[in-house]
């Protein structure tokens, strides 16, 4: 009991990442219909900036929370501008173009990403300061630490942040316009270029969020932490409905519930071939995921 | 998109044509700067006299890249050593060339074949990690080109053929050296092991432990399988720790030891936790106060009183600012055996120095480097805790544990 306990608490804390990158794949494909390969490698940018931001600050010597809000923020400034800067380089420039064409650019652009992140970065992980002392809290035989449970708290306040923005706010109005029909949108005098370099905006800083918070939990980074992570929480966006945002966050729990599930059986090292598999299986049987409504589409 | 279209071709055009009028001039250049290349690389590959021009491979980047880097320290410092004393074979100095495999064993066998067939290096040293020197190894061999490699501790890579070498000992006798120390000083009965099931040296090591901690009355669990790169290991260790062992094995390499030792005891496992020589590496710092509580084999301890010892701590410090680790040292000893082959030799020719290498006997910073009849040297192995104190790692001396 015990066991299965610290399974579900660790399958919680697993599947809180996938959900956290999972929610900004979601919601660049709700508005744009664009699956964003690249998405995964802005959450590494994301902890690469938050790696040098913490040690210009000396974090690792002298932790603090207050540290931790900047590098944080500072962290999602810099991947919201390099988010802008890719749609509007790689993206903007094939919109028009048919659906698989800003696929393959999207594809190329992680690429680049990674490898010119090699380049960059160098291939040898680094180690992410220790900004929060790491903690264990203890509720009888089942342990969580204070990183993990930051994250599950970052990804629920962020579901519910993303809902807010989407539903509640002129630009998420103007967002949802946009996803409905760019070109009448355009017509009814929204700045469709506007609403989407800010949806970018707004994707790439939770995915840089998303990388800060791992980088605090598991705190080796590298140039390609990026791409196991982002399909893996590509597959939960996809297995909780594509563009639904709650779905996200269900599909990321369910990866990183069944992934650990697994790794406490003797197969523990085909957890990334059952992360496929389900979204084979998925896109054979209910393509629209969980939580998502299947759409006739008009050709 | 239409008038994109049009430029592109109208360069195109513009290319082929200039290519037509050009090409027989450019091909005459390549071919001529080609037979240039060839050319020069004769000249320095000739033995008659020159440098000796010896090839070292190695994880300069990626994973390993604390691997590697260890290993190039002590392999230069060795060289420099070798060369300020007048060098061999009547004043011939060592030239050294280094080649990076990215920590990947399909570029340890692309930089092995570069060294032997366009640097025509005459010896080759390298790698650390098992799974990159059993890729390499067959190269070596075919090309008759004597291959030591200075920590590959898996009992298969020396099996490749007869040009390869070793200077360490060989993961059946480190996994009799964990087990017995496991059961004997820890009293541990019933242990863990967790493997790494990409990684050769890995996935030797966890049998060899498992079966002599059998061997000595314990209980082994069934290994728990990870793979290189893998950082959620929070799964596998909750399954372990459910088991209740007195001690877990974990037989993979520093990146992943240092991150299975601080879930471990997030998860509350308090356990001794053990591993082999491959926990040596600088990123091990980042399994911090996890790392209290644990043990390792080694090669060679810094603090050894032994003159020669010493005397390289002292010379490795003096260059390179750091204590010298074991992967350091084990490189240092590779140079010097490969020049004293070559010495008795009175060569570099391949089948020469292999034969001078299969009687090699000298002493070494790592203990006495006596060749046995499988290209394995037997030597002891220390064990040492480790401690993390003031944000550094710190390896303790335990105990010598001989082989036989």
């Amino acid at each position: 009991m015990e066991t299965f306990l610290q399974q579900l608490i660790n399958g919680f804390s697993l599947g809180a990442i996938y959900a956290l990158i999972a929610l900004g794949y979601t919601m660049v494909y709700g508005v744009l219909r664009l699956i964003n390969f690249a998405h995964g490698d802005v959450y590494m940018l994301g902890a690469f900036a938050g790696y040098f931001i913490a040690n210009a600050l000396e974090l690792d010597a002298n932790p603090s929370i207050f540290g931790t809000i900047v590098v944080t923020i500072g962290s999602m400034g810099i991947c919201a501008c390099i988010g802008v800067l890719i749609e509007r380089f790689a993206y903007r420039p094939v919109r028009s173009h048919s659906r698989l064409t800003s696929l393959i650019t999207a594809i190329g652009v992680s690429l680049l990403l990674e490898y010119g992140g090699q380049v960059v970065f160098g291939a040898t992980p680094r180690f992410f300061p220790q900004m929060i002392r790491s903690r264990t809290y203890a509720f009888g035989g089942v342990q969580i630490t204070n990183q993990s449970l930051l994250i599950i708290i970052v990804a629920v306040v962020v579901m519910f942040g993303l809902e807010f923005v989407v539903h509640r706010t002129k630009i998420g109005k103007a967002m949802r316009a946009t996803s409905f029909n760019l070109s009448v949108a355009k017509l009814m005098g929204i700045n469709t270029d506007f609403v989407i370099a800010f949806t970018f905006a707004l994707g790439s800083a939770l995915a840089a969020a998303g990388g800060v918070m791992v980088a605090l939990a598991i705190p080796r980074i590298d140039p390609l932490m990026g791409l196991m992570t982002g399909l893996k929480a590509f597959v939960a966006a996809v297995l909780g409905g594509i563009g639904s945002i709650p779905g996200a966050m269900v599909g990321g729990v369910l990866i990183g519930l069944m992934e650990t599930w697994l790794g406490a059986t003797a197969y523990s090292t085909y957890r990334d071939a059952v992360a496929f598999s389900v979204l084979i299986l998925i896109l054979l049987f209910r393509p629209a995921g969980i939580m998502g409504t299947a759409t006739t589409e008009k050709v | 998109m239409a008038s994109g279209a049009h430029s592109g071709r109208y360069l195109q055009t513009r290319w082929t044509s200039q290519m037509r009028r050009m090409g027989p001039f450019v091909a005459g250049v390549v071919m001529l700067s080609l037979a240039g290349a060839c050319e020069r690389r004769q000249g320095a590959a000739a033995d008659s006299g020159g440098e000796i021009v010896v090839g070292m491979y190695g994880s300069l980047t990626g994973d390993g890249a604390s691997f590697g880097q260890s290993s190039k320290e002590g392999t230069e410092l060795g060289v420099e050593e070798i060369n300020t004393a007048g060098g061999l074979l009547g004043g011939r100095k060592f030239r050294l060339l280094i080649e990076d495999d990215q920590s990947k064993p399909e570029e340890a066998s692309n930089a092995v074949t570069k060294l032997i067939s366009q640097d025509k290096v005459v010896a080759v040293l390298g790698e650390v990690a098992s799974r990159r020197s059993l890729a390499a190894a067959p190269i070596a061999q075919k090309f008759q080109i004597p291959m030591i490699t200075p920590s590959s501790t898996n009992e298969r890579v020396t099996e490749v053929g007869d040009y390869i070498f070793r200077v360490c000992f060989i993961d059946p006798f480190q996994g009799e050296v964990l087990a017995k120390f496991a059961f004997n000083d820890l009293k541990a009965k019933k242990v863990a092991i967790l493997k790494d099931i990409q990684q050769d040296y890995s996935v030797g090591l966890t049998d060899s432990i498992a079966s002599h901690f059998k061997a000595l009355g314990g209980e082994v669990l069934d290994p728990v399988s990870y793979t290189s790169g893998d950082s959620d290991f929070k799964a596998i260790l909750t399954q372990v720790r459910s088991q209740k062992p007195a001690a877990v094995f974990v037989t993979g390499y520093y990146p992943e030891a240092a991150i299975i030792t601080r879930q471990a005891r997030e998860l509350g496992m308090t356990m001794p936790i053990l591993g082999g020589d491959g926990w040596v590496g600088d990123a091990l710092k980042n399994g911090r106060e996890a790392l209290n509580n644990t043990y390792i084999s080694n090669h060679y301890s810094a603090d050894n009183p032994d003159p020669l010892v010493q005397t390289f701590v002292k010379s490795y410090r003096a260059r390179y600012n750091r204590e010298p680790d074991a992967i350091a040292a084990l490189a240092y000893d590779a140079v010097k055996v490969l020049a004293d082959s070559m010495t008795r030799a009175g060569s570099t020719e391949g089948p020469k120095v292999r034969n001078a290498l299969a009687s090699a006997d000298l002493p070494g910073v790592t203990g006495r480097l006596k060749m046995n009849e499988k290209r394995n040297v037997d030597k002891p192995a220390v064990i040492q805790q480790v401690t993390f104190v003031n944000g550094e790692v710190k390896f303790v001396y335990k105990a010598t544990i001989n082989p036989g």
